[in-house]
């Protein structure tokens, strides 16, 4: 990890206007759950509310973050004003990772752990087990999408699809989607750690825990590959 | 003291060939790399700076392979013709970043005494997106100088340069070269590279066209033979005068009106056409180069 790329991609991710949207949805979430708290029968309203961070809030955030510190720079080639130094090019997509992982904790998992407390104030244990569920779930996310960006101009597209397609549509309908489905494994975790009366999802957290890593693990790989291969074309 | 050199080296994409078997050596001072636009001068600096593998041939620095081999940016510095698009940060933090990602013992001094030597010392705590174009170029050479390197790698610094920077920058890059730096930069225009450079390396279509000092390829450029559109009121008459010029090597009358000239002395054919019409009662309604494109003078030299 390099300490002056990670200060940088944190530049890069709060000095535009995507910080912003991302500080938006974490309050929005937060907002939400205080509104239907209100409104609401409690169990009900924590389902929907932390399902709803789950599905949709924290993945955005991580989508954003993960794009933010990597998409503009390689679509428009300034990349190249960092690969140009000596600085292995995996610890410039780790540096990029952190910055975005940070982003996604802190604007994506973290709120859904707090909507959780703020809807059902008498099991913290629950909103922690929560938290660490959106936290596997997000590191996934941002490492998986990090790559996306390394590979495609049209990450911020692929990665939409991939969340409410895959994830939210498909997801819920079919079954075995859950076996290959990232929020899913965060869920494993989640009820493993919080042992419900009936668990979210029905996929072994061992597998959940290791395909996590795999899958985090080979991403981040594949984006410091991508950026050891980033080529300089000119318009000629 | 550094040399790059490319041997025998390729690059294609797909079915399109970009370079085409170029063996070129830079070495310390500076060398001009003049082409036309799309002639492959950007893809001869990405191979190397290391931004490109060749398709075939080799591109080292000192003897090293520079594809893939990030150490090689200790002794390269690189200036891009991509445009800054950190609008977030100040010229010097964008200096700073760079000096600290080179590992130097102390970044802070080498980020000011980069900004002081493209003098850029005084805005550089505005962010770079309040920049005009020139001063973008110069907060992009202070990146590449700050870890002090012996080759410096530029692409079209000059384009969109106001006159007055291009002829700071023009100098800068003189002054490098005269402290023994390996400076090559590219440009589509004679006239920068002729008051920057003495060696040049001219590329065309992919190809290595020319190599050498820049007074002997100039020669070259100025001595073919130059295409000219003549109208008069007797283009016969003028066409039978102008044969009989020394610097006139063809003529032929134009079925809808003028006469193609072909002229091997530019100088000597601008002092004799007026005369001559004169001289033979013959008005000249118009005059136009037909091949003063720099392309037209590149394809003469490729052409031999």
């Amino acid at each position: 990890m390099n300490r002056t790329l990670l200060r940088l991609s944190t530049q890069a991710l709060f000095g535009r206007r995507r910080g912003v949207v991302l500080l938006l949805l974490a309050g929005a979430l937060l907002g939400l759950a205080v509104l239907v708290r209100l409104l609401t029968d409690e169990e009900v309203g924590v389902l929907a509310v932390v399902g709803l961070g789950f599905t949709l809030a924290m993945p955005l955030v991580a989508l954003l973050s993960a794009t933010a510190v990597l998409g503009p720079e390689i679509d428009d080639g300034s990349v190249v004003y960092l690969l140009a130094k000596p600085v292995g090019r995996h610890v410039i997509a780790r540096s990029k990772f952190a910055a975005a992982w940070g982003a996604t904790m802190l604007l994506g998992a973290l709120p859904v752990a707090l909507a959780a407390l703020v809807m059902d104030p008498s099991h913290p244990a629950r909103a922690a087990a929560l938290g660490v569920g959106a936290a596997v779930a997000g590191t996934v996310y941002t490492a998986l999408f990090l790559a996306l960006a390394a590979l495609t101009r049209h990450a911020v597209v692929v990665g939409l699809l991939f969340v409410l397609v895959w994830e939210g549509v498909l997801g819920s309908i079919f079954t075995g989607v859950r076996w290959l489905s990232v929020g899913a494994w965060g869920r494993a975790v989640a009820d493993t750690l919080s042992a419900p009366a009936e668990a979210a999802v029905n996929v072994s957290v061992g597998y959940a825990v290791v395909a996590a890593i795999v899958v985090a693990g080979g991403t981040l790989w594949i984006t410091g590959d991508r950026l050891r291969s980033f080529t300089l074309r000119g318009d000629e | 003291m550094s040399v790059l050199s490319l041997d025998a080296t390729s690059r294609w994409y797909g079915n399109v060939v970009a370079v085409n078997g170029i063996s070129m050596t830079v070495g310390p001072g500076v060398t001009g790399l003049l082409g036309p636009n799309g002639a492959g001068k950007t893809t001869i600096i990405a191979l190397m700076s290391g931004f490109l593998a060749p398709s075939a041939g080799t591109v080292t620095l000192d003897g090293e392979p520079v594809w893939r081999h990030t150490d090689a940016y200790r002794t390269i510095g690189l200036v891009p013709e991509r445009e800054l698009s950190f609008g977030y940060l100040t010229g010097r933090q964008f200096v700073l970043a760079n000096a600290e990602l080179h590992g130097l013992a102390d970044p802070g001094a080498a980020t000011g005494r980069a900004l002081d030597v493209v003098e850029m010392g005084e805005p550089a705590d505005r962010r770079i997106g309040t920049y005009s174009k020139g001063m973008r170029q110069r907060v992009k050479l202070a990146s590449a100088l700050v870890h002090d390197p012996a080759v410096l790698l530029l692409d079209e610094p000059f384009n969109g340069v106001d006159p007055r920077q291009r002829l700071h920058l023009m100098t800068l890059l003189r002054r490098m070269g005269g402290e023994g730096r390996t400076v090559l930069f590219s440009s589509h225009i004679l006239e920068e590279v002729e008051q920057v450079a003495r060696q040049i390396e001219v590329v065309v279509s992919g190809r290595h066209a020319a190599s050498g000092d820049f007074g002997r390829i100039r020669q070259l450029m100025t001595d073919r033979p130059v295409q000219y559109v003549v109208s008069a009121d007797d283009d016969r008459r003028l066409a039978a005068s102008l044969i009989a010029e020394p610097s006139v090597v063809a003529v032929a009358l134009r079925a809808t009106g003028g006469v193609d000239v072909s002229v091997s002395d530019f100088g000597a054919f601008a002092v004799r056409l007026p005369r001559v019409a004169r001289e033979r009662g013959i008005r000249i309604q118009e005059l136009t180069p037909t091949d003063e494109s720099l392309e037209s003078v590149f394809a003469y030299l490729v052409g031999g």
